[in-house]
């Protein structure tokens, strides 16, 4: 029998943040298998030009709020088919709104896909890796489930549970040689903060102390470490990639 | 061997590591074959798997023998 290409999943990596993990660990040499819910084609493009520079690639449609779509999609195309070496829950959306005005259908949505998708997404991930006896996941946090944020009650909610689900899933699996940590994006330039306005962005970067937002490739380094061998006794964690706000 | 006893010790012995001989009726999971807590999780799930049934929590932790595991298959 063959041995398994080792393969990277990274949820949402159709743009972005995630686009920027995908390329990234696919230059690093796995083999990335990268899942998109609105962005056909800009998916399929990633995966291509990832082939392009010769590394392996493929795009998958994948609502991670659909527990039963997440759970079919590992066992058709994750169990038994590669090594899952790394998983990546990056996949996210908001529905900004201030308390006193925020739906709960806002709040859910947002829960369901950013909290509940991770938490499948890693249970299924969790049942393969421990038969592995290794493996490395990543969940993308923010800064503003550490620090908080006005205008985000369902975002931040998600981001800091993620922190939490981080820390006993790294407890859980340690003993399989599996680790989990969590990387907390700063301010970033993606699609995300693009729509702020000139005036909130100035504000931002005054409170960096690097005086500038970061880059994609910035997280994706972050990440990037936590999956490599070099980061063998870190699990846990929380890796901060946010210019030095402390929080 | 029955093909209950012969298909359970067939899941420990994969999901153990252990040798098959060593799966006696009478040997604990974990005092005799050296499970942990998250093994015997897994070996609860091979199990559902194998046999296409759900076992309830209550039921898996009274699970402490090989014995117990195939009595169990058997009376389902």
């Amino acid at each position: 029998m063959t041995a398994l290409t080792s393969t990277a999943l990274v949820t949402g990596g159709s743009r972005g943040i995630g686009k920027a993990i995908a390329e990234t660990l696919a230059q690093d040499g796995y083999q990335v298998y990268l899942t998109y819910v609105s962005k056909p084609q800009e998916a399929e493009a990633v995966a291509a030009q990832i082939q392009a520079r010769g590394g392996q690639a493929k795009a998958f449609p994948l609502n991670v709020g659909n527990a039963e779509a997440v759970t079919r999609f590992f066992a058709e195309e994750i169990k038994e088919k590669v090594d899952l070496a790394v998983l990546v829950n990056n996949a996210g959306i908001t529905k900004d709104g201030f308390l006193v005005r925020m739906k709960d259908e806002d709040f859910d949505a947002v829960l369901q896909i950013n909290l509940r998708g991770a938490f499948i997404c890693m249970r299924e991930a969790a049942k393969i890796m421990t038969r592995q006896r290794h493996g490395r996941i990543i969940n993308i946090s923010s800064v503003v489930g550490q620090m908080g944020n006005a205008g985000q009650m369902n975002y931040t909610a998600a981001k800091a549970g993620l922190l939490g689900m981080t820390k006993s899933a790294a407890k859980e699996l340690a003993s399989r040689s599996i680790t989990v940590n969590a990387v907390a994006p700063g301010f970033i330039e993606t699609d995300m903060t693009a729509s702020l306005s000139e005036e909130v962005r100035k504000t931002y970067e005054e409170a960096i102390p690097l005086k500038r937002m970061g880059s994609a490739q910035d997280v994706a380094n972050a990440v990037a470490f936590l999956a490599s061998d070099r980061a063998a006794y870190i699990t846990g964690q929380i890796l901060a990639v946010n210019g030095g706000i402390y929080c | 061997m029955s093909d209950v006893a012969a298909k359970v010790t067939k899941i420990i012995v994969d999901q153990l590591g252990v040798n098959a001989e060593d799966v006696k009726p009478e040997a604990s999971f974990v005092e005799d074959l050296g499970a942990d807590s998250l093994d015997l999780t897994e070996l609860v799930m091979a199990m559902e798997e194998e046999f296409d049934i759900e076992i309830a929590d209550g039921d898996a932790q009274k699970m402490l023998k090989v014995q117990d595991a195939i009595d169990y298959i058997k009376n389902r």
